[in-house]
């Protein structure tokens, strides 16, 4: 098990570093830097820029220069937790977007627990009882949780809620909450607020999760071990969590790791709708405006995030299935 | 009721059970449409017929462990454990206390594919501690202590750290016996054994069927095994029953059944085993003519008819009698009750 881990551990290592070149070279794509559209837009109201200032800019950030020596700068900045600078709002890039990316993996993370909590005891009855009316309206729900676009789905959510109860959904703090330290009334600001995105941001997985939990279970189901529990007289209910569950669950935990970049790049459009302040909408203007360390800095987290997720998963998939743990060397 | 010589009373007796299967689409198909079988405590009854014939869903009928589209519409299944009032186990409700309270604790079962039929994710000894954990309300602990010592009955080797491991980490023949375990954990009265050596190797097969004979001899309990290996039923059973398409055809004493088959179609099975002879005296092996047909297409009267040489006019419309050939051997044909027993043998 240690050894296993250690060695997903390197694995995941080797990975990052591929990953970082890949997001640094994507945010070097598109022709130009943010320094020459910058200079345009204020040549183009007129003012003149010190050539001094922009030559300081240029060698600062490298700028220029070839690609390996623009991306040690920015990996070895990275590794001193330095992100280097965001040249639209002018402060570090950490300081932008940790809250962002907190509220981001919040939010995400409430969705993903809403989505399991929602999608396990639907999907197990679908399965059990397979062709019932439960079952019918389950797969009923889960294709329409598919079909609806999220920010589709957001809109309907916000007119309802609009015209029902004259409330308006959309960022996540009253006005007074906003700036506020953490405590018993924001966490409850926070929440009253964050139903709303936490649903619609849970709706595709749940119903993507049901429909894999149920094709699962059900395959588990005709398995000789689930009459052999039958057979020592336990319950139904617990022949069915305890053997065919646990097994139907392995597939499904071994996708947790790219649940999560997943919701965070497919949240970006509700996030727009809604108002939230989340990471999303601050990646789409990054790379609108060629901001390219905040882009390159969100790009990169989010791999981590995938990244990590995975070896996430692939721990408790050895830790819950001793088939993985004890095979293949 | 018909009982059989020199043995006690009957512990489960099966009497002219139906099975059905339904399905949405098709007409309902009568899988198994006339069983009567008779288990004694320390006796071992056979339960032989080719593939399809209907034993397995005979012997899971027994614990009720059919899918939900089957159903037992006719006959009964009487457990009558020592002095206790009998159960009809076919009107108990699927998933009902009573019949939990019989399955693994008073009836159990070991299956054919000790690969598949132990859960892959839980070790072995996981998979034994709560058959007592469930039917006996031992603590966890005393549980892995009688498990272990089961183990280490049903002859697996280290059995403290075998508990630990998985079934993929056994092999086959060390699987059945962790099975073979799990079915006695509770000491039942009657073991069904659902062809447990079809997947073994015959040394393997060997060893297993003696554990099974030893162990009888230690708990004593009354034993149904399935099988479609006659040698195997000459190894181990005391009686044995025929089942054909569904109907089982003859019972007896695995002697009388070996050495007078009333049936003809227990007598064509009997000349359809390879023996061993000197080359000059080899003789070609009768097979059974023709194939098994669909239980749809299955004849009202015996369900032989269509392949026995001897059929003649009421076989394909009347349903025969069960017919004592003496000493508790039955059978049902209609050429036992129109003309003397030597006619046909």
């Amino acid at each position: 098990m240690v050894g296993y881990i250690i060695q997903r551990f390197i694995a995941m290592l080797l990975t990052l570093v591929a990953v970082s070149i890949v997001a640094f070279a994507i945010i070097q794509l598109p022709p130009g830097d943010y320094l020459t559209s910058y200079i345009a837009s204020l040549s183009a109201t007129g003012d003149q820029v010190d050539p001094r200032v922009i030559e300081n800019l240029r060698s600062q950030y490298g700028l220029g220069e070839p690609f390996y020596v623009q991306y040690w700068k920015w990996v070895t900045g990275i590794v001193q937790g330095n992100f280097g600078h965001s040249f639209e709002w002018k402060r570090p890039v950490w300081e932008l977007i940790w809250g962002r990316l907190g509220y981001s993996i919040l939010l995400e993370g409430l969705a993903v627990v809403v989505m399991w909590l929602v999608a396990l005891p639907i999907g197990i009855y679908a399965a059990v009882r397979k062709y019932s009316l439960g079952d019918y309206l389950a797969t009923i729900g889960g294709f329409i949780g598919l079909a609806v676009p999220n920010f589709f789905f957001a809109l309907i959510l916000m007119y309802l809620a609009f015209t029902w109860f004259g409330t308006t959904l959309g960022g996540l703090f009253s006005p007074e909450f906003e700036n506020a330290r953490w405590s018993l009334p924001r966490i409850w600001d926070f929440l009253s607020h964050a139903w709303a995105p936490i649903l619609v941001l849970a709706t595709g997985g749940t119903a993507e999760l049901i429909r894999i939990l149920r094709a699962n279970l059900l395959d588990e189901l005709k398995k000789p071990y689930v009459t052999t529990a039958r057979a020592k007289g336990l319950p139904e209910w617990k022949v069915v969590l305890k053997y065919p569950v646990r097994l139907a669950l392995n597939p499904l935990i071994s996708t947790i790791g790219w649940l999560l970049p997943a919701l965070v790049s497919g949240s970006v459009i509700v996030s727009v709708v809604m108002n939230l302040p989340t990471a999303g909408p601050m990646l789409l203007r990054s790379l609108t405006t060629q901001d390219m360390y905040l882009a390159g800095a969100i790009i990169l987290l989010l791999s981590v995030l995938t990244v990590v997720g995975t070896l996430i998963s692939d721990i408790l998939l050895a830790w819950i299935d001793p088939r993985i743990r004890y095979g293949g060397k | 009721m018909p009982l059989i010589p020199m043995a006690d009373k009957p512990i489960l007796t099966i009497s002219d059970m139906s099975i059905v299967f339904s399905s949405p689409d098709e007409a309902d198909i009568e899988a198994v449409r006339q069983v009567d079988l008779t288990l004694t405590p320390g006796k071992t009854l056979a339960l032989v017929g080719e593939s399809g014939c209907g034993k397995s869903v005979t012997a899971r009928a027994v614990l009720r462990l059919l899918d939900r589209n089957a159903s037992i519409p006719r006959g009964s299944i009487l457990f009558q454990p020592g002095g206790e009032a009998p159960t009809d186990i076919a009107r108990l409700k699927q998933d009902s206390l009573p019949l939990r309270a019989i399955r693994g604790s008073q009836i159990s079962m070991i299956f054919q594919e000790p690969m598949s039929s132990l859960s892959p994710v839980h070790t072995i000894g996981d998979q034994i501690d709560e058959m007592m954990i469930l039917h006996e309300g031992l603590k966890p602990k005393a549980a892995r202590e009688r498990t272990v010592a089961l183990l280490d009955q049903v002859g697996i080797p280290g059995a403290r750290q075998r508990a630990e491991a998985y079934p993929f980490e056994l092999s086959g023949g060390l699987r059945q016996r962790a099975m073979i375990a799990m079915a006695l954990a509770c000491t039942p009265q009657v073991l069904i054994a659902d062809e447990p050596t079809t997947a073994l190797d015959v040394t393997t097969q060997a060893q297993i069927l003696d554990l099974l004979r030893q162990l009888q001899a230690d708990f004593g309990m009354a034993m149904l095994f399935i099988t479609h290996d006659l040698g195997v039923v000459a190894e181990i059973a005391d009686e044995v029953a025929v089942m054909y398409l569904g109907d089982v055809v003859e019972q007896g004493s695995v002697y009388d059944v070996f050495a007078r088959p009333s049936h003809p179609y227990t007598q064509a099975l009997m000349s359809s085993i390879p023996k061993m002879a000197r080359k000059a005296e080899r003789v070609r092996l009768s097979p059974i003519k023709g194939t098994v047909p669909a239980p749809r297409d299955r004849p009202d009267g015996c369900a032989f008819t269509s392949r026995c040489p001897y059929a003649f006019e009421p076989c394909a419309t009347v349903r025969p009698e069960r017919t004592d050939v003496g000493n508790g051997h039955h059978a049902r044909c209609h050429l036992l009750t129109r003309q003397p027993v030597e006619a046909v043998a």
